[in-house]
This record gives C-alpha cells, structure tokens and sequence, in this order.
C-alpha cells in the first residue's frame, strides 16, 4: 500500500517538474525585446522605425534591427571609399543613395524635393534629424544587424559602412531567432 | 493628483524637453531618471501632445507613479515620481 503511494507521489512530482520546466520556458520565451526587419530604403519608413526603435530604447525595451536590402543604402557613410569593387558592385553603389542624407521619399519624392521640405520641417518642429536618431540609437544600446546576404548581394563591404557601436554581420535566421524570443516583432 | 497639489509640489528635477518632439522628451525623462532617487518626484516640460500620453505608458511599464500633468500656454508639465 505504502509503496503504491510512493510511486504515485514520485509520478506527481515528476509531472509538476515538467510543468515548472514548461512554465519558465514560456515566460522566458518572449522578452521586453522589438524586432524590427527594415527592408524598405526610403527616408519615411527609415525613420518610422528609428523613430518606434528610440521611443522603445527610452522605455528599457531592447532593441534588435535586422537590416537587409534597399535599407542597406542608410548604414552607407558618404565619407568610405571601399576598394577592390567589381563592375557591377561599382555601378549599385553609384546608383543606390550613399547614405541617409540622399535617401528619397517613398512618396511625394518630387525628385529630391520632398526630402529637402519633410527634413526642413522636421527642423522647424523640433524632431531630431535622422542622423541625430541613429546616434542616440547607437548610445542607447540599440542593435543593427547587417544581413550579410544583401550586403554581398548589392556589393556594399564593411568597410563602407558607418561607424555605429552595435553593428554586427549575419543571415536571416539570426532574425528569426531574435524575433520569436522578442515581444514585438514588426517589418517595414 | 489634483492641478492645485501639482502646482505645489516640490520637485526634485525639471526637465524642459520643449525643444523637442516625439521622441525627444521620453529620451530626456529617460536620460533623467537615472540622476535622481527612488521617491524623487521629476517634472518634464514639454510642447509635444503626445508626451502627456507617452509618460503615463512610461511610466506604467516601468513601476514608476504618474501624478498628472498640468497645462500652461503652449506647454504641459506632466509630473511622475521614481520607483
């Protein structure tokens, strides 16, 4: 009889290991983390998510952006001159914008001068200038992840890009590890 | 608490992010809160609508306690004590 308990208490205990191991694993799951995969280039959608990026960073959150394709062109530092470039690199670097002050509107561009009026009101109303964005974003411990696939794909290297404290190289999955462990996970 | 108790209160800190917009003024009461102590109450001057509603979510997801915000020309104060 007693031994019957015994195992029927030993089974019980088991399963509420089980349940405590279940239990933590969901709560550790999701984190006070934002994902955000930037893909589109232009000026508006590059400062929507830096904008929600900051406001995060501000509130604790921890901030993880994966960029890949057109988005590349804002982490490009006008200053870098990269050697060793084929043909085709060459020719993607002369036509995509070389840095977030040539980056165009996805509407009412007006041939560079919808850029020109939305950054001279940003002035006006006081909203830091995209620039200013990405450095507070670098002092306050955003990430930038650089999809190294677009990256080669488009023919941009290293060391054209900007000087931002938390950049770092890798591929796709690195986003989806980071988002699925991430509270917020948007794409724009 | 109530516009007449908040126009009293005694303040540790006051930070006049007037001079900025969304997300300005969340990043200066971000970069603030460290400087002073728990129970320290921090007054954020601000000409953004949205900081009136932002501070309160700040503040909520972070422990600390909102005490209202009160309107003067042009500007808000929004007030909120340190967990």
């Amino acid at each position: 009889m007693e031994e019957i308990q015994n195992t029927e208490i030993q089974k019980l205990q088991k399963e509420l290991e089980d349940l405590k191991k279940k239990v933590s694993m969901l709560e550790d799951s999701r984190k006070d983390q934002l994902s955000i995969a930037i893909v589109s280039g232009d000026l508006d959608k590059i400062l929507a998510a830096m904008v929600i990026s900051v406001a995060a960073a501000a509130m604790d959150t921890q901030v993880k952006l994966f960029f890949s394709f057109w988005s590349l062109s804002a982490l490009r530092d006008p200053k870098k001159c990269p050697k060793g470039k084929d043909f085709i690199s060459k020719m993607f670097g002369m036509m995509l914008p070389k840095g977030t002050k040539k980056l165009s509107l996805s509407n009412m561009n007006m041939v560079g001068m919808g850029p020109m009026m939305i950054r001279m009101l940003m002035k006006k109303q006081n909203v830091m200038s995209l620039e200013q964005m990405f450095k507070e974003a670098g002092e306050l411990g955003i990430e930038i992840v650089v999809c190294e696939m677009s990256m080669n794909l488009m023919g941009f290297k290293k060391e054209e890009l900007i000087d931002y404290p938390n950049l770092k190289f890798a591929g796709a999955a690195t986003f989806v590890a980071d988002a699925s462990e991430s509270s917020i996970q948007l794409f724009i | 608490m109530s516009n007449e108790e908040l126009k009293n209160v005694s303040v540790a800190k006051s930070i006049d992010a007037r001079g900025t917009a969304c997300p300005g003024p969340l990043l200066e009461a971000k970069k603030a809160i460290g400087t002073i102590e728990a129970g320290d109450i921090m007054e954020i001057l601000s000409a953004d609508e949205g900081t009136k509603v932002d501070i309160p979510k700040w503040c909520n997801k972070q422990g600390h306690e909102y005490l209202g915000t009160v309107e003067e020309n042009g500007y808000f104060k929004v007030y909120m004590k340190k967990k």
